[in-house]
């Protein structure tokens, strides 16, 4: 009973305490009672935010984590024995030649989408604002290609670079080219080129839409006082197009440097990273070292190695972004 | 004159870009319609007579099983992302707290990363949790790594709306829960179609988390299907011709239906992200 009592008065004591700091730091105002209309409101944004967070914390934070985690074992995924290794896996790594090869080959992945899809996206959709007429349905068939499934995708040109009835060596027969008639996807040469033809073929037209939608954002008048000045079309694509493109360019270049650097689906399709490694890139080998091999720690390193690259040019692209931005 | 002389080569490169992206869908079509003896005389030129044997057989196998199957995780997925996606945007878009920007930085991050990095750990959580090997294992993955752009999607749209609907809503004595879905969601509409457009193609044709996570070929997804009618049937080009037909047919329907509103989901939805 006498606790309890006390108790009481522990409380009230605070709470008068706790008044008095209030009305010390501003004099004069009636304090009011902010804390359960604040802790009602961290109840609102934990309720609206939980499942989302929850989701994706388990799914891409955790995951990510245990990626690095996973990197340090040797373990073969199937087995309970998990040997920690330190950065045993990622010093074997630098040592493999042929995750050099599949880094080389991702870079040149990103150089070859640099250099095809985003000018070839860029002539299509200048096209599209040109007076060509009909454009709306060469817009239509123009498109197509992003929306079919990249295993649609990589079976469909299994067959037309195929080396006894693919269509590309029948055209080539009728041009009387025979002597260049091969297995395309079956050549070491040939192969890789075989397959960055294809990845253009499946993504100009994406960059093809966002440099649509970019140029429709350009306000009519610059073109019209442009106009009234006498310039040719030319220079009104150098001096009005071109530089109000340059944030879609970015975001172009990020996404393509991105997207070329876990590039995965087409070439696990087409060649599997083959012939004899030509065509192995860091997801198919991640995949070939974990799924086929069962090195999950090895796996894990290339992984781990992978999401490092993605990062540091990610932060390397927005850091020249925000340079280029303070300068103009 | 001049002018029409000058539009000839544009006419020429709009034509041969229109070869370019076109011809392998015209391909793929015409030799869907062969007879494999039709295709072994003359694989790549345009069907002598049509024959829907092909697309007969594919009735009669298991593609709309894994038709099925793509459906369902699509669906599933899309809406769950447009829900959690949604309602995590609202603290973060009309509610001041501390957490608030990192939070949304924590989502902004999640676009960068190669999906490939939480490959392994998710095979072994979705092993943990019993789903390994059903459709039901694709649905979380799929969630997550939609949140991300979608979240940027209606954290944008929802600060543009005026402050007044929170304001006169509170008068009313609206809570927070009603507030959100009886007045703000409904203004939400045109971003739900572009989050839905932009997610449900990335999903629809996903492929690595369907290969990872599922084995039997009764709990494939169409692109993982695809993959198996190659394996069983390569020698039997216009049958695997028809398959791919059938199995780009429904986003190829789609877009022709809803063209604008696809073209534009897509490009809000990448340079957002």
């Amino acid at each position: 009973m006498a606790g309890h009592a006390k108790q009481l008065t522990y409380e009230d004591n605070r709470h008068q305490e706790s008044e008095k700091v209030y009305q010390s730091l501003e004099p004069g105002r009636k304090v009011k009672p902010k804390k359960p209309k604040r802790n009602g409101d961290v109840m609102v944004i934990f309720a609206f935010m939980a499942p989302a967070l929850l989701i994706y914390g388990l799914y891409v934070v955790y995951s990510i984590g245990m990626t690095f985690y996973y990197s340090l074992y040797e373990w073969s995924g199937i087995s309970n024995t998990m040997v920690f290794q330190g950065l045993q896996n990622y010093v074997t790594l630098m040592q493999d030649g042929i995750f050099w090869t599949s880094l080389q080959n991702n870079l040149l992945l990103v150089a070859a989408s640099l250099l095809t899809q985003l000018p070839l996206g860029l002539i299509m959709a200048l096209l599209l604002f040109s007076p060509v007429k009909g454009m709306r349905f060469f817009r239509s068939i123009y498109f197509m290609p992003f929306l079919m499934s990249t295993v649609a995708i990589g079976i469909l040109f299994i067959y037309i670079y195929d080396g006894n009835f693919g269509i590309i060596n029948q055209i080539l027969g009728q041009l009387g080219l025979e002597s260049w008639q091969r297995g395309w996807l079956g050549n070491e040469e040939t192969a890789i080129w075989a397959v960055i033809a294809t990845v253009c073929w499946q993504f100009a037209p994406f960059y093809m839409i966002l440099f649509r939608a970019a140029i429709v954002g350009i306000p009519e008048d610059l073109y019209e006082a442009a106009e009234i000045d006498g310039a040719s079309p030319r220079k009104k694509f150098l001096h009005i197009t071109l530089p109000l493109l340059i944030p879609t360019i970015v975001t172009s270049a990020i996404l393509s440097i991105i997207g070329s650097l876990k590039y995965f689906d087409l070439i696990f399709v087409m060649t599997d990273g083959g012939p004899n490694n030509s065509t192995e890139l860091m997801a198919t080998y991640m995949y070939e070292q974990t799924f086929t091999n069962f090195n999950m720690g090895y796996g894990s390193s290339i992984s781990f190695t992978m999401f490092l690259i993605a990062l540091i040019i990610t932060v390397f692209i927005l850091f020249f972004d925000q340079k280029r931005k303070g300068e103009s | 004159m001049l002018k029409k002389l000058n539009e000839v080569p544009l006419y020429m490169l709009a034509i041969f870009l229109l070869l370019f992206t076109g011809l392998p869908f015209l391909i793929m079509v015409s030799a869907s319609f062969k007879t494999q003896m039709e295709f072994m005389s003359s694989p790549w030129s345009w069907p002598d007579k049509f024959s829907f044997e092909n697309y007969r057989l594919l009735f009669e196998s298991e593609f709309f099983r894994f038709f099925y199957n793509s459906v369902i995780v699509s669906v599933i997925s899309v809406v769950a992302v447009i829900i959690l996606a949604a309602m995590a945007s609202y603290p973060l878009a009309r509610m001041k707290f501390r957490l608030s920007r990192p939070l949304f930085i924590l989502f902004l991050v999640g676009m960068m990363i190669p999906i490939h990095t939480t490959l392994i750990p998710i095979f072994l959580l979705t092993k943990n949790l019993g789903l390994y090997d059903s459709i039901w294992a694709l649905p979380g993955p799929y969630i997550a790594f939609a949140l991300p752009v979608s979240i940027v999607i209606f954290t944008q749209f929802l600060k543009e709306l005026p402050k007044e609907l929170e304001e006169s809503a509170k008068m009313d004595g609206c809570g927070h829960f009603r507030l959100f879905w009886k007045i703000l969601f409904p203004l939400l509409t045109p971003a739900v179609a572009t989050v839905a457009i932009y997610n449900f193609i990335q999903i629809w044709n996903e492929f690595i988390f369907a290969l990872v996570l599922t084995t039997s070929p009764e709990n494939a997804t169409l692109p993982l299907g695809l993959r198996e009618f190659y394996g069983q049937f390569s020698v039997n080009v216009p049958g695997i011709m028809a398959a791919l037909t059938l199995g780009s047919l429904p986003l190829l329907l789609i877009y022709l239906v809803a063209q604008e509103k696809i073209v534009k989901g897509i490009a809000a939805g990448s340079v957002k992200g």
